[in-house]
């Protein structure tokens, strides 16, 4: 008898284990969206300011994720810092991170979100608009799209000429009123405010003009070009800017 | 299985066969595989160490389509799956005695010695295990191949991969922790015998069993 207790009698446990983790995972993607949003709102307040960073690992804590699509963190000094705008322009040109800094600053704050879901609340960016450096290279009428190039080697983006000159799209290099760290793409990166995180390329390098747009990295892999928030790659978040 | 000498000696029982030690170990591979590229593409710190973001999701999703496959091939083996099928199915059942067992977490002395070849807490963990790889395997999938689901689903299916993930670090943390601290355990798994005088203490209800087999039948009433 207490042989056959081991092996054969007693309650199926086991299958109403994993049945239960069943249910309540079909219950978990129905409703994760809503408890997601009530759980992020409710803990950022700690999260935000966790000086241990532990909370960050947490799956409902706010704040950035680091991307990066090589093996390594692209990094390049104030002082070596260039950025190269060419193509369809009358004078290419070559900017040091100091003229940069020298032209007039814009301050935006606006909500970051990503494509992969994670949003991060009033970020503050300062840099130039884009279109102070579109107007000061001059581009020709033939001129339709830019590509974006990062100094990582691998990353590439794209906007139309329209997208370039909106005044939310800026060449940034402060980051929380602090000069823009590698993490976050520095020295000089670019800040498109209404768009998906991936459309503003970091570790920015060069800025040329051409006649056409050219898909960039990760819309080679399927992302949409016009990666605009709420209305693009299948999403409806809301609105960034 | 051909039985070396040396372990087959009369101090020692068989605990688990190659089939069921194949299952596992290949299962702990693919584990390992899996955790170390989530935490890649995961924890910022390493992913800013690692970068290489396609290559770890590739690395993590084809992992992840693995690992219900060693316990499938087990499972389904006529013959050699014997043995494999009977642990399963050990786990699924619970005794009044796994109850207590639980709920005195190993300390109640008259549950202890009616533990069969699972304690209460190894079958807890082999069905959460088991439930955890389905439901990672449905939302992964969800994750993976976003086009045919609605937006909230997705979030949804992030939000249970993302928990279900955290309950597994600790799981598996837990259950190699065990598995180190007791070197007899882990030989069952690593050579497949254990020392009678350790499964008398920790297994006494199958050393028993083992003595006098009961009449086993393969499959019966899982």
């Amino acid at each position: 008898v207490v042989r056959q207790e081991a092996l054969d009698t007693g309650k199926p446990i086991g299958r109403r284990v994993v049945l239960s983790m069943l249910g309540l995972g079909v219950a978990g993607v129905l409703a994760g969206a809503r408890i997601q949003d009530v759980l992020t709102r409710w803990l950022e307040p700690i999260t935000v300011h966790d000086p241990t960073g532990l909370t960050q690992l947490l799956p409902v804590a706010g704040g950035f994720r680091i991307y990066s699509v090589v093996d390594f963190l692209p990094h390049r000094s104030t002082a070596d810092y260039q950025l190269v705008v060419d193509g369809l322009v009358d004078h290419p040109l070559n900017l040091s991170y100091a003229d940069i800094l020298a032209m007039p600053s814009t301050r935006l704050v606006r909500d970051f979100q990503c494509v992969t879901g994670w949003r991060v609340q009033k970020v503050p960016w300062t840099g130039v608009q884009l279109h102070e450096l579109l107007d000061r290279a001059g581009v020709h009428s033939q001129a339709k799209a830019l590509i974006f190039t990062s100094f990582d080697g691998t990353y590439t983006e794209s906007l139309t000429l329209d997208q370039a000159r909106r005044p939310d799209v800026i060449v940034a290099y402060k980051f929380e009123d602090k000069p823009l760290g590698t993490d976050h793409g520095g020295p000089v990166r670019l800040y498109v405010a209404p768009m998906y995180g991936y459309k503003s390329c970091k570790w920015l390098s060069r800025i040329t003009l051409t006649d056409a747009v050219v898909p960039g990295y990760w819309e080679q892999q399927g992302y949409d070009v016009d990666g605009w928030v709420g209305r693009s790659n299948g999403r409806d978040d809301p609105a960034t800017s | 299985m051909i039985q070396r000498p040396a372990e087959a000696s009369a101090n020692t029982v068989p605990r688990f066969d190659p089939v069921a030690r194949a299952v596992h170990w290949a299962n702990a591979v693919l584990f390992a595989i899996m955790m170390a590229t989530a935490s890649a593409l995961y924890v910022p710190q390493i992913s800013v160490a690692v970068g290489r973001r396609e290559e770890m999701v590739t690395l993590h999703v084809y992992a992840g389509l693995l690992l219900p496959v060693p316990i499938i091939i087990g499972y389904l083996w006529p013959g050699r799956g014997r043995s494999f099928r009977t642990d399963l199915a050990r786990i699924n059942r619970w005794t009044a005695a796994d109850r207590r067992w639980l709920r005195s977490r190993g300390r109640d002395a008259a549950a202890r010695r009616r533990v069969g070849k699972f304690n209460a807490g190894q079958k807890l963990n082999a069905a959460f295990t088991g439930g955890a790889i389905l439901l990672m395997l449905a939302t992964g999938s969800m994750m993976r191949w976003p086009q045919s689901f609605p937006l909230s689903w997705r979030t949804g299916a992030t939000f249970v991969h993302d928990w279900v993930a955290i309950g597994l670090f600790f799981t598996i943390t837990g259950h190699v922790m065990f598995a180190l601290s007791d070197p007899d355990a882990l030989r069952g798994m690593v050579k497949g015998r254990v020392r009678k005088s350790w499964a008398g203490v920790h297994h006494p209800l199958w050393l028993e069993e083992l003595a006098a087999p009961p009449p086993v039948r393969d499959n019966a009433r899982r």
